[in-house]
């Protein structure tokens, strides 16, 4: 990072990366879509990739990501951001791909790009903002909403009969062979934000080594979803989400499950 | 105590108050005023400050710059 002198002396230790534009994000206040789309252009930053890397956007509130982003970017259309960095990593492989996806493009009308992306084993990273219901159309329920979760379509709550079951994609993808590394972090206190940075770097590493898919699940929240503020997010995270999404690696080099 | 100090954008801020609930020293506060948008906008309130960097880290806005002693200046200071 640049260090400045200014201020007393005081050397400049944290500044929004150069990566991110100027633009003013459109998401709600408190929402770890932006938290997430500046971790990543941390990263690129800091490995030096601004000009090596693309990236796919999808349908659902990150759909303007490129705006945020000041690297090369293509919109995909609603669940195909997977198949569409496929077809980028095999034309341009010594680029540095990735896909951009929430739970409803990712894990609804997507699943099917995503299984067998994963399953390919494309050389991509797949990042999955999971915040457990469609944020961008009004909250209704996604296929990842918890038992019990009010959403706009579930006004009393998710309940097996009616909605079957949350679906774990994460865990899913995790037994495809075309897995290299699968991890669950999070974005809501620096400590996840660091360890989420971390997993960042690696997967990109092990882009670069040509090991095949990393899928790094971001459990996220959604205050205008949810309806409660950005703070109470924290808590319903820890209390409800974490529970049924548990934060740490499903996957990692040298051990597989498979 | 290594001394730091932040400087927030009052037009990117957004009000979420993350970064005030990160902040282990209860340095910011959110303000009675309004920017342009239309949000109150978090404001350094305390002199505590430490530039650890974690308010900044949270912000989803990016609205936060730290700044921080070296350790060259801590050393000098005390
Ligand atoms: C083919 C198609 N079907 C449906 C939609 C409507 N639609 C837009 S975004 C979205 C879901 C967004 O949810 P998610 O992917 O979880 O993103 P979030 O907004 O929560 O980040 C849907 C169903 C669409 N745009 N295109
Ligand atoms: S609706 Fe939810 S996911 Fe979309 S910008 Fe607002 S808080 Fe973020
Ligand atoms: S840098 Fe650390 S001590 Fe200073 S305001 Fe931010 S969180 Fe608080
Ligand atoms: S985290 Fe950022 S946007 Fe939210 S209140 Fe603090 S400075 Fe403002
Ligand atoms: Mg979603």
């Amino acid at each position: 990072m640049q260090q400045e002198i200014l201020l007393d002396g005081m050397e400049c230790v944290y500044q929004k990366p150069a990566t991110l534009t100027d633009d003013y994000l459109h998401y709600c206040p408190g929402c770890g879509h932006a938290v997430a789309h500046k971790i990543l252009m941390e990263v690129v930053q800091e490995m030096d990739i601004q000009e090596d890397i693309v990236g796919v956007a999808p349908v659902g509130c990150s759909v303007f990501a490129y705006n945020y982003m000041n690297i090369d970017m293509q919109e995909a259309a609603h669940g195909r951001a997977s198949a569409v960095a496929t077809g980028i990593k095999r034309v341009l492989p010594e680029k540095y791909v990735f896909s951009y996806q929430g739970d409803g493009d990712l894990a609804a009308i997507g699943t099917a790009e995503t299984i067998h992306t994963v399953n390919r084993g494309e050389n991509i990273l797949i990042v999955f903002i999971n915040n457990g219901i469609y944020g961008m159309t009004g909250g209704q329920m996604a296929p990842t909403s918890l038992l019990g979760q009010k959403t706009s379509t579930s006004p009393y709550g998710r309940d097996v009969e009616h909605n079957g079951y949350p679906l774990k994609i994460t865990d899913l993808v995790a037994q495809l062979p075309g897995a290299y590394y699968v991890t669950r972090q999070a974005v809501h206190t620096p400590n996840t934000v660091r360890k989420f940075k971390k997993a960042v770097k690696n997967a990109f590493e092990y882009q670069k080594l040509k090991k095949g898919t990393c899928f790094i699940e971001v459990v996220s929240n959604c205050p205008s979803g949810w309806k409660i503020t950005p703070k109470e997010t924290i808590q319903y995270l820890e209390e409800k989400m974490f529970p049924f999404y548990p934060l740490g690696d499903l996957k990692v080099p040298g051990q597989s499950k498979n | 105590m290594i001394k730091g100090t932040v400087l927030i954008n009052s037009e990117t801020c957004k009000g979420c108050e993350l970064c005030i609930v990160a902040c282990p020293q209860g340095s910011l506060s959110l303000s009675q005023k309004i920017n342009l948008r239309g949000y109150r906008y978090v404001e350094l309130s305390q002199d505590n400050c430490t530039g650890c960097t974690n308010c900044a880290i949270v912000c989803p806005d990016a609205a936060i710059t730290v700044y921080r002693q070296s350790k060259q200046q801590y050393k000098k200071a005390v």
